[in-house]
């Protein structure tokens, strides 16, 4: 649905920020720009909604060529979010969230609509709506930032790195939440990065530039396996190795299928004669539908024995899940630099159907690190 | 007599007159500012659009803002005669430094997110101007006409050596009085208190007008 067709930036200086760019991009593609500063990603994205001109080349949307379109009408075609969120201050988040449409001319009850409809989105409440941005926190801004770009309801969005101004906790939440987003709303995006994670976890297809010219442009598995050169492998970075895994992909295709759960209403003395049973010193608790609820350990049982009898008493709700569905990669580094011992894996309605322990990520490294060492002994010999 | 006793006997005896001095003080104050604006703010505006022009806009105003009070007057004298007018002339050029100053520094100190978000959702170079580069400096502009309106309070008070009027009246009557303290002071005082007011007054407003909202009023 894009093409962007020998595009070039020359700045009055001489110097070529962009340079005979080509690239075509499908209908509900994630691209990603991703390269060092001054690698021109930002300016080969400004140049789709023609914040800057290009010098030479042609951009098509949808076959038209947007160069002979009036830029005014092109931009509130597009959607576009940037780093620094931009919320206006003076105006409220319904008011932030429907200028385009509003530069549309819709009707009021139109944009009162939508607007509940976006919020619902993101899960937050419509009180939100008659708020002044200031009274949010930085994570709920630029999800209102996102749903801006999305209030017309758009084909393409355009995002300049807009997560980077974020906290890691909430940049991961609402990439998260993004990637959901893009998969139920099926928009093609361009977003631009400089974070490979980020890169790699949100897009369908990595293009990776250098001094105005793209290096290489792949799916993530592709650009990690076979980079194109010292550069893009650089760029990767050594310690992604981790990620490239051949041929398990999937959580659910490594993860234990038979985790020790109790149901809510068992008594504690249930749940320690499992737990001896089994020789575990946790269980995963889940109610009658195999929901998962939280989890229950045996300090905690030793501690609050007097004072309760049934499990849903006792135990802990603030637990870490993944999705059968995710790739391990995305989780790997998250279980192992966070520290548990173990993962419920659940689907996507939260029933509990696995776990994965530390013990298989090790086991999954080890094989990964000692595998390759042994295919170069067999390269010398 | 107490010159407290004097005051007092002269604006219970005088009451009206000094009222009326007053609202004729402050019109003219008020026109001289209100005249500038009109012109200022929308150059202030051009000028932020056209940063070269600034210069020259610039140096031309400092210019008019160095030239002493009275000799304004004397020179407008020439050319407008006596009268009210001359008054509000001079204040009109006296006004336009501190708001086109203002007006600019408010425009060209939107951050530049804004201005990004603004033209990447596709505003019209006026859409931007109405819908957020004006809100976003207004109170920047509030505070121009503050200072503008506080100085053209003072300036007004020598307008009464052209005829037009005013409080200064009541002060030049005083000093040329033998023993006329209190009547000085029954000039100088309305015209401090009424700086005074506008300085708080329209402080009050530029807060009111500041672009960063955090409740949503009711009703």
């Amino acid at each position: 649905m894009l093409k962007l067709e020998n595009i070039s930036k020359v700045y009055k200086g001489k110097k070529k920020a962009v340079n005979n760019i080509s690239l075509e991009i499908k209908k509900g593609e994630f691209i990603c720009f991703i390269g060092p500063s001054g690698c021109g990603k930002t300016t080969t994205m400004k140049m789709i909604n023609r914040l800057i001109e290009p010098s030479e080349g042609a951009i098509y949307i949808n076959g038209e060529n947007i160069l002979e379109k009036d830029p005014v009408d092109l931009r509130r075609q597009i959607g576009y979010v940037i780093q620094q969120i931009g919320l206006f201050p003076h105006m409220t988040i319904y008011e932030n969230m429907m200028l385009v449409p509003k530069l549309l001319k819709w009707s009021e009850n139109e944009k009162r609509e939508r607007a509940e409809e976006l919020l619902k989105l993101v899960d937050m409440d419509p009180e939100f709506l008659d708020r002044y941005p200031n009274e949010l926190s930085g994570g709920q801004q630029q999800r209102i930032g996102v749903l801006r770009a999305l209030a017309s309801n758009p084909p393409l969005i355009l995002m300049d790195e807009p997560f980077g101004a974020l906290d890691p906790i909430t940049r991961d939440a609402l990439q998260e939440e993004f990637k959901n987003l893009q998969r139920t709303l099926d928009k093609t995006i361009v977003f631009v990065t400089h974070d490979m994670d980020e890169a790699i976890k949100l897009a369908d297809r990595i293009v990776i530039l250098k001094g105005g010219e793209i290096v290489q442009v792949g799916t993530p598995d592709e650009i990690l396996r076979n980079p194109v050169n010292a550069f893009v492998e650089e760029f990767i970075g050594k310690d992604r190795m981790l990620q490239t895994l051949p041929d398990v992909e999937l959580v659910q295709q490594i993860m234990n299928t038979m985790p020790i759960s109790i149901t809510l209403e068992k008594t504690l003395s249930q749940a320690i004669a499992l737990m001896r049973e089994k020789r575990v010193d946790s269980l995963l608790v889940v109610d009658g539908q195999n929901l998962l609820k939280g989890f229950v350990d045996v300090e905690t049982i030793n501690e609050k024995r007097k004072v309760a009898t049934s499990i849903s008493d006792v135990m802990n709700t603030s637990i870490f899940s993944v999705q059968q569905t995710s790739l391990i990669r995305d989780v790997v580094q998250k279980i192992l630099k966070q520290g548990y011992k173990n993962v419920p894996v659940v689907d996507h309605k939260k029933h509990l159907v696995g776990i994965v322990t530390r013990s298989t990520l090790v086991d999954i490294v080890y094989d990964n690190i000692w595998g390759e060492e042994e295919l170069e002994v067999l390269e010398k010999e | 007599m107490d010159v407290l006793q004097q005051l007092g006997m002269y604006y219970s005896q005088n009451g009206l007159y000094v009222l009326t001095e007053f609202y004729q003080h402050f019109l003219m104050s008020a026109y001289g500012v209100f005249f500038a604006a009109i012109v200022a703010i929308p150059l202030g505006i051009v000028i932020a659009k056209h940063r070269k022009l600034s210069q020259v806009v610039f140096s031309i105003t400092n210019v008019i803002q160095t030239i002493p009070a009275l000799a304004m007057l004397a020179l407008l004298l020439l050319v407008m005669g006596l009268g009210a007018n001359t008054v509000i002339v001079a204040l009109f050029l006296y006004s336009i430094l501190p708001i086109l100053r203002n007006t600019y520094v408010g425009i060209t100190g939107i951050e530049h997110a804004y201005l990004e978000a603004g033209k990447s959702m596709g505003m019209t170079k006026f859409q931007m101007l109405w819908m957020v580069e004006l809100p976003l400096s207004l109170s920047v502009i509030m505070a121009g006409l503050r200072t503008a309106l506080v100085i053209a309070i003072g300036v007004t008070a020598i307008g009464t050596f052209v005829g037009a009027g005013g409080l200064g009246d009541i002060i030049v009557r005083g000093t040329n009085a033998s023993n006329g303290t209190a009547v000085i002071l029954a000039g100088a005082i309305p015209t401090a208190l009424m700086a005074v007011l506008a300085d708080l007054l329209l402080g009050r407003l530029e807060k009111w007008l500041s672009p960063i909202k955090t409740k949503k009023k009711t009703g």
